[in-house]
Formats: C-alpha cells, structure tokens, sequence
C-alpha cells in the first residue's frame, strides 16, 4: 500500500466503526459491537506498524513521512493544509494509541458485557481514537486543535456514559467546562504563534524558531507558549485545572485507563514535546512548565494517599505522573518526557484494567476499604497488578524505574533544571510508592475485608490477556531507553530512545557529570522509594491500626489532605459562586429589568399605533370601495387645486 | 341675454356631465348597497358612465382608438358579470340571501 492510502486507512479506520456502531446503538451484543470496534482499533494498530516501518528504512536526517489529503482553509495569510505526519514523536504515540487502544478494547468487551448501550460505548470509544489519532498527526496547530476538541467531546461522553446517575453527569460536564477553559487559552496561543510566524504548520514554525532565548515575560514567544502551556493544564490535568480528572472517573474503567491515563491527558506533554525548538526559546515558559509540573506531582501524590476509593487513587496518580512529564519538559528533557509518557501508558493503563478487573470482581465495589486479600481469589489480576505497582514505584528494571530516573537526572543536571525541582521530584517519587503500596496492601494482601454477600472471582480471559500483554510491556518497556551509566556497565547497550527522538528533539548540552553522581542520585531515589513502600507495607499490612493512630495525631493536616485541599471549595466559593451570583444579577438587572423592559415598552407603542388604525381594515368590502374612492377623490382634488 | 347655446347644441359638455352623473350613481350604489346584485348592476353603470366618456372623446377628436376601447370594456364587463353573477348564485345556495357582507365569510 502507499504511504497515502496507509495513513487514510490508519485514521478513518476508527471513524468507520464509530459510524458502524453509531447507527446500530441500540444493538445489545457487546461481542458484535466490540468485535467491529477492537477489529477497527487493531487495523489501526497494523497501519501505524507499517508505517512506523517505513519510517525506519529513511535515513536518519530525513525520518518524516508527511500525506497532505487537501487545502482545508485558504484565507489570505492563513492556508492550512488537512495533512498528516509521522515523525518519531507521533510513531511513538500512535503505536501507544492504537496498540493499547486495542488492549482496551479487547478488555470492554468482557467489562461492558451486560450493559445495555455497549454498542454506543464502542462507537464513542471508536470516535475517542479517530480524534486522539487527528490530535497526534496533525501536522499544524488547527488540525491539531480539532482533535484535541475531539477528544473532549469524547471524553466528556464517556464520563457521562451513564448519564442517569446525576452525579456522572455532572462529572461529565465539569471536565468539559474546565477544559474549555484551557482550550480558550489554546486558541489565544495559536492566535499568538500566527502573528508572529504567519504559519501554524509544526515543522515550518519550529524552523522558524529564533536562535536566541527571549528572556522577556511579554515577549511573543514566550506568551504564546505560556497560552499553549495553559491550554495543557486543563487537557493534562495539571494544577490549577486537575481538577476534572479524578471526577472523571465516574465513567466506564476502561475509558479511565484508556483516555484519562494513557492517551488523551498526555495531549498536554505531546503538544510541548511537538513545539519544542519553541518552548526552548521561552526559558520563562519552560521555567513554569517545570515548577507547575512538580508541584502538581507532589500535590496530586499526597492527596493520593488519603483517598478510599481505587480508581480515585490512580487518577490521582496519573495526575501525578502527568506532573512528571511536565516536569521533564520544563527542564528540557523532552525525550525523557516522551517515553516517562509511553512507560506510564503502558502501566498505568495495566493498573486501570486491573483495577476495572477488581471492580468486576467485587460487583462494582470500589472502596478499598470493603477489599483486602484479593490475591487468593484473582490470582492473574494480582500477579499482573503486582508488575504494575513494581514499574511505577521505579525499581529496577522495571519500566518506569527508567523513565522516572531519565527525568529525575535531567530535572538535576539539565541547564534548566534546579536542585529544587529534583527535590520535589524524588518527594514526588516517595510519595507514589507510599500510596501505590497502600493501594496493593489494601486491595490485594492484608486481611480481606470483604462482605460475606460478595464472592470474587477472577475475570474471563478477555479481560486478562490485555493485562497480561499489559504487564510485559511494563517490564521490558524501559530497556529501550537505559541510561548510558547503566548501558556502559551492561556491555554497551546503546540507548536505543535517544537514538530514535535525536533528528526532532533538541537536546540541551548538558554539563559534565561524573558517573558517580548519576548514580549517587539513581540511588537515592531508588532507596527512597524502597523505604517508603516498607513503610506503607509495614503501616497497611503488618500493623493496620498505625495510619489511624498517626491520622489522628495529625488531624488538621490529615483532614486537609483528605478534602483535597479543599480546591473544589476554594473554587466554588472564589470564582464559581461569585461568578454565579454576577450573572444572576445581571441577568436580574439588566436583562429583566432593562433590556426586556425596553423591549416591551418598544412592543407596546408599535402595538399602540396599531390599535389606532385596526379599526381601518374590518374586512368590510364596501368600506374598502369607499376608501378607494375617497382616495382618487382627494388625489384628483389635490391635481385640480395645483 | 344669456348664451343659450348651452342648451340648444348638445356638444362635448354634456356627454361628459352626463358620464359623470352615471358613474357617482353607480359609485354610489357600489358603496351604499347591500345586495350584491344591485352592486353587479352598480358597476355595470360605472363601466358604462366611462365607455360614455370613451365614445365622446372618440367622436369630438374623430379618432377610432376610443371607440375600440369601449368593445374591451364591454367584453371584460360581461365576463365579469358572469363571474360576480356566479359569485352571487353560490352565496345564495348557501345563505338563501345574497348580502354582500357573506363575503366576509370567505376570509381565512
């Protein structure tokens, strides 16, 4: 096939089970309706391979293959071509859309099984990759954006997949509207970069670029990066727009680990990692990016820790993550940032499935609390949930060890990186163990706690084997990018990502460092994470009465970070309710009372005047014949008097 | 002593004068009248109060283009007679009465 008819393929496969399945959404069997959906999502999955393929036979300078398909707007300075490009940073996320798309697709099948719109949640989960596919291949900022719309509109449906349930619906509506938010920014930046460049094309503004760092706040550059990054914090889920996320759980398990963990909420990273030539040119910019991103890492991690309900602890989680990508990004370790984004979809993904695998289990149960001792009754959710756990707590070799010790590493040495932002980021790191230790002590190991009414029981193999494949991935996805300390002392194995992102990926020259201290750092945070996981062990498992007691000994801290910081209120008493109450009292003052009563008063003369002369027309013939002759009388008197 | 010719020549005057007798007559009659035959006949009087003054022009200027306006005048009178007259036959059949103010009945 060429390359044009691979990559229409790889696009409007998704879009062609959406339609399938949207016009037979009223059908009940999950087996034809996934069936259509996951054979979609796979073709998908083999266009992107082949493509990838192609890609690696080009030499190294020249990997990017571009398909233009038309002119989609051409107004005078603006012309922006529908065209698509793979280039190592889409390969990438294509391969992790559709490759864990069809996992996950695979896995609705057993988990929607028995509901009764399974047909629509296909479609909507069909239509989610067309989107997510248009956001990555896009190859300017518009095609880009219609995506990135996209995926919102799919991600708001799903949350809301159930949208009886009141609560759903307005998790649904809230990660809209905060998105909006962002994406009103989104737009301002785009406006921004084409006044200055007269291009939202990538490769043409990234070639664009000037070879100096602005270090103005106001400078161009440097606002329409700031817009851009905005943008990302309410797509991403990044402070002060995370708060969508963990609501947004409401919706369907796969769709959390499928859109709110793996693909969608990395938009944010993707779009940085696209534009960076850019954002290096912005060190302001990349300055927020960076603290934004590790203080949202640490946040997010603490609140994780409080939290009862499973998929509640991993969106906060992911969020976590997300932080750390963006801290990656702000040092300039866009590389790092990018495969931190593949390992984390790999095993977090993984956790959401086994955790929709739990949930499965326990008849919708989702309290951690109502768990416990799950290990003897889902032996292969466990094992798979266990690879999991030891890839984002960042052991080695597992993956995230490698992705997490990239960014930590850069975060310290790279010229925009801060000993601070190190700090944070090993904090950061501790906390995830802790949490992501309580979370398997609670749901897995311990005592069960669980209801004597309920009996689990493990899942079909539908829902097992993406966990399994899962579960690989997150063991060995990380020996593609081993550092080069590691690599020399393993016999020379080259870091195969690096190698991959160098022809798009501005690396900063790094200062040198001795070995020595890369490995002092990797240590540390190693061993930190290690402590912290034993002392979750020890708190949840070996001496469950501990948290409460320390809980209670810390009470206003614990409330605190229970409530979530209380960012919810803070929003809905700062900015929601006074919003609110404005826009009622403008629509009280002066939309009742002015505009309105402007109106009428205008409505009640006109009908006024009408009523004078109503009485002219009463549909008597003969009064008419008489106002005909009165008139030719008056006019012939008015001639005759000249 | 007073011209008297006035009364003695019948000229171009008087056709005129007696056109516009006939045609308030049957203006009037348009107007005031109920029964929506008589008001027919009404406008038949007007139609015929013009063609008088047709006829006078064409005679006083000696020119036919008058003359001839007055076959189309008549033409259309006589269809619109059969038209009204029809008109009139219907509102009878229904009301037994043909008044003019039935016809408010056909507004929508």
């Amino acid at each position: 096939m060429t390359q044009t008819a691979l990559m229409a393929t790889l696009i409007l496969a998704p879009f062609v089970g959406f339609l399938i399945n949207g016009f037979r959404y009223r059908k009940h069997s999950a087996n034809v309706a996934g069936g259509i959906a996951t054979t979609m999502a796979a073709i998908s999955f083999i266009c992107s391979v082949l493509l990838i393929l192609d890609l690696m036979a080009l030499p190294t300078e020249s990997r990017r293959i571009v398909v233009s398909f038309f002119d989609w707007i051409r107004v005078a300075d603006l012309k922006v071509n529908m065209s698509f490009v793979v280039d190592p940073i889409s390969s990438i996320m294509i391969l992790v859309i559709t490759g864990v798309g069809s996992l996950i697709h695979l896995f609705s099948i057993g988990y929607m099984h028995h509901d009764k719109g399974v047909a629509k949640y296909f479609a909507y989960l069909n239509l989610f990759l067309f989107n997510m596919l248009l956001l990555v291949l896009g190859d300017n900022l518009l095609v880009m954006f219609v995506g990135w719309e996209g995926v919102g509109l799919c991600s708001y449906l799903l949350i809301g997949f159930w949208f009886t349930d009141q609560e759903k619906a307005a998790a649904g509506m809230k990660a809209f509207i905060t998105n909006r938010i962002g994406d009103a920014a989104f737009i301002l930046g785009m406006f921004i970069l084409f006044l200055t460049f007269g291009t939202l094309n990538f490769h043409e503004i990234n070639s664009l670029v000037p070879s100096s760092p602005e270090f103005s706040w106001l400078a161009p550059i440097t606002l329409g990066t700031l817009f851009l990054f905005i943008g990302a914090t309410g797509k991403s889920a990044q402070i002060p727009l995370y708060v969508w996320l963990p609501d947004a759980m409401a919706g369907p398990t796969p769709v959390s680990a499928l859109i709110h963990a793996a693909t969608m909420v990395t938009a944010g990273v993707y779009m940085i990692v696209r534009l960076n030539p850019l954002f290096l040119m912005a060190p302001n910019t990349l300055a927020v990016v960076a603290i934004i991103g590790a203080a949202t890492a640490v946040l997010a991690a603490t609140i994780g820790m409080t939290q009862w309900d499973i998929k509640k602890i991993l969106a906060y989680s992911t969020v976590s993550q997300l932080g750390y990508m963006f801290l990656a990004c702000g040092v300039g370790a866009f590389g790092a940032a990018m495969f931190h984004l593949m390992t984390h979809a790999f095993f977090k993904a993984l956790m959401f499935l086994g955790s929709g695998s739990v949930i499965h289990a326990m008849h919708e149960e989702q309290d951690v609390r109502k768990m416990g001792g799950l290990k003897k009754y889902l032996p292969i959710t466990h094992l798979t949930f266990f690879f999991g756990w030891l890839a984002i707590i960042g052991v080695p070799p597992f993956a995230g060890f490698f992705s997490k010790d990239e960014i930590l590493w850069m975060s310290f040495q790279s010229p925009h990186g801060h000993v601070g932002l190190w700090t944070m980021g090993a904090l950061g790191a501790a906390l995830t163990a802790f949490y992501m230790t309580r979370l398997m002590c609670l749901t897995f190991w311990g005592k069960s706690r669980v209801p004597k009414t309920v009996h689990p029981h493990e899942s079909p193999l539908l829902m097992t084997i993406p966990l399994m494949v899962l579960a690989l991935l997150s063991i060995v996805g990380g020996w593609i990018g081993i550092p080069h300390v590691i690599g020399e002392v393993l016999g020379h194995i080259p870091n195969i990502w690096e190698h991959w992102l160098e022809p798009v990926i501005v690396v900063p020259t790094m200062p040198h460092a001795e070995a020595s201290l890369e490995w002092g750092l990797m240590g540390a945070s190693v061993l930190l994470a290690v402590i912290s996981a034993a002392v979750a062990y020890h708190f949840y498992v070996q001496a469950p009465e501990k948290p409460k007691a320390l809980a209670d000994k810390i009470k206003p801290i614990y409330e605190l970070i229970l409530n979530k910081y209380f960012v919810d209120e803070a929003y809905f008493g700062l900015i929601i309710n006074p919003l609110v109450r404005a826009s009622r009292n403008i629509w009280y003052y002066v939309d009742v009372n002015f505009i309105d009563k402007t109106t009428y008063v205008i409505s009640d003369l006109v009908r006024g005047g009408g009523g004078l002369v109503r009485g002219l027309q009463n549909g008597n013939i003969q009064q008419y014949a008489m106002y005909i002759s009165l008139g030719v009388v008056l006019t012939l008197s008015i001639l005759l008097m000249r | 002593m007073p011209n008297l010719d006035f009364l003695t020549e019948v000229g171009l005057t008087h056709y005129l004068i007696l056109s516009a007798v006939i045609f308030c007559i049957g203006m009037a009659g348009v107007l005031l009248r109920r029964n929506a035959i008589v008001i027919l006949m009404s406008i038949e009087l007007m139609l015929n109060g013009v063609n008088i003054t047709f006829v006078a022009f064409s005679s006083y200027l000696g020119k036919m283009e008058g003359q001839i306006m007055v076959f189309f005048v008549l033409t259309i009178a006589a269809a619109e007679a059969a038209v009204g007259l029809a008109l009139a036959v219907a509102i009878f059949k229904r009301f037994k009465e043909v008044n003019i103010r039935f016809f408010e009945n056909l507004k929508g």
